[in-house]
């Protein structure tokens, strides 16, 4: 199974919010574990899918110099499961950033309906608490472009998202 | 200037949402770890929240010193040295550590910080 808990990006506006979608297939295997004869998409890979959502936003916003990682759902709310044929569309806003890490909110959508709610905190990570980096450059880049991050990702200035020099060097 | 109770309240609802804890909970006595269930991670969290809240920067290690308390000069043999004693009285003048000082085992150090002491070092940043 590859950790891919959305499909694409649909708007990636650095530093401040980004959209993604999920679409709910009933030929995903985990769909069938939760509950017999009761398909539904878990919970927690909607909390997974939002947090994938903001935190590349999060990391975009220091060039993915930063080691993110999610460290506390510190709040989530969950309205009703979503199930087989939903398109879920996760839209995160960056509420807050300093230097130690990132406060990120936002919601779920099946339609208009909300889904869920959750914020959510994430840890920019010292060298001293591990390798390098979490992902390997060439890696990295190309999860980016697969979600379609330089597709619809803008700058602040509203220009189109460049793929940073530092990703690009090791290719 | 923020009011005793301001601050209070501020606090409280910083709390509140970084612990996920009823507001009945949060007393001055209460403890952050022992009482509240702060973890770790949490005390970032506050921090950022207390920021927001309040318009001030906390710079890290004042609201919780790891940087003494983990120094081979001032704790040995896991408990607090009496040089060390002084330091983190010195840099945490908000927080009364005479219980502390009595028995200095490092792993209690965690279990130390209240609600009040919170609230008198957020009215030490607002006045500064």
């Amino acid at each position: 199974m590859r950790w891919f808990w959305i499909d694409r990006y649909t708007e990636f506006e650095s530093g401040q919010y980004a959209t993604a979608i999920k679409n709910v297939s009933l030929a995903e295997d985990h769909l069938h574990d939760h509950f017999p004869a009761a398909p539904m998409m878990p919970n927690p890979l909607v909390i997974e899918g939002m947090a994938q959502t903001g935190g590349l936003l999060v990391a975009q916003h220091s060039d993915f110099v930063e080691r993110v990682v999610l460290a506390k759902l510190a709040r989530a709310t969950f309205h009703f499961s979503a199930v087989p044929g939903d398109t879920l569309t996760y839209r995160m806003t960056i509420d807050d950033v300093h230097k130690d890490g990132a406060v990120v909110s936002g919601t779920s959508h099946v339609g208009q309906r909300l889904q869920a709610e959750a914020q959510m905190f994430f840890a920019h990570l010292p060298e001293s608490r591990a390798g390098k980096s979490l992902f390997e450059p060439e890696g990295l880049l190309a999860m980016l472009k697969l979600l379609g991050v330089f597709d619809v990702g803008r700058d602040r200035d509203g220009n189109r998202l460049e793929v940073p020099s530092n990703l690009l060097e090791t290719v | 200037m923020a009011t005793k109770d301001e601050v209070f309240s501020k606090v409280q609802a910083a709390l509140v949402d970084a612990l996920g804890v009823d507001d009945d909970e949060v007393t001055p006595e209460a403890k952050l770890v022992g009482d509240l269930g702060a973890e770790s991670i949490d005390f970032l969290d506050i921090v950022f929240r207390l920021e927001k809240a309040f318009d001030i920067k906390i710079p890290r290690g004042e609201l919780f010193p790891e940087d003494i308390l983990t120094s081979t000069e001032y704790v040995q043999n896991g408990r607090v040295t009496p040089e060390g004693l002084e330091k983190l009285q010195a840099r945490m003048p908000f927080a009364n550590l005479s219980a502390f000082a009595e028995n200095p085992v490092v792993q209690d150090f965690g279990n130390l910080l209240t609600v009040e002491d919170m609230c008198r070092y957020v009215e030490s940043k607002v006045a500064a």
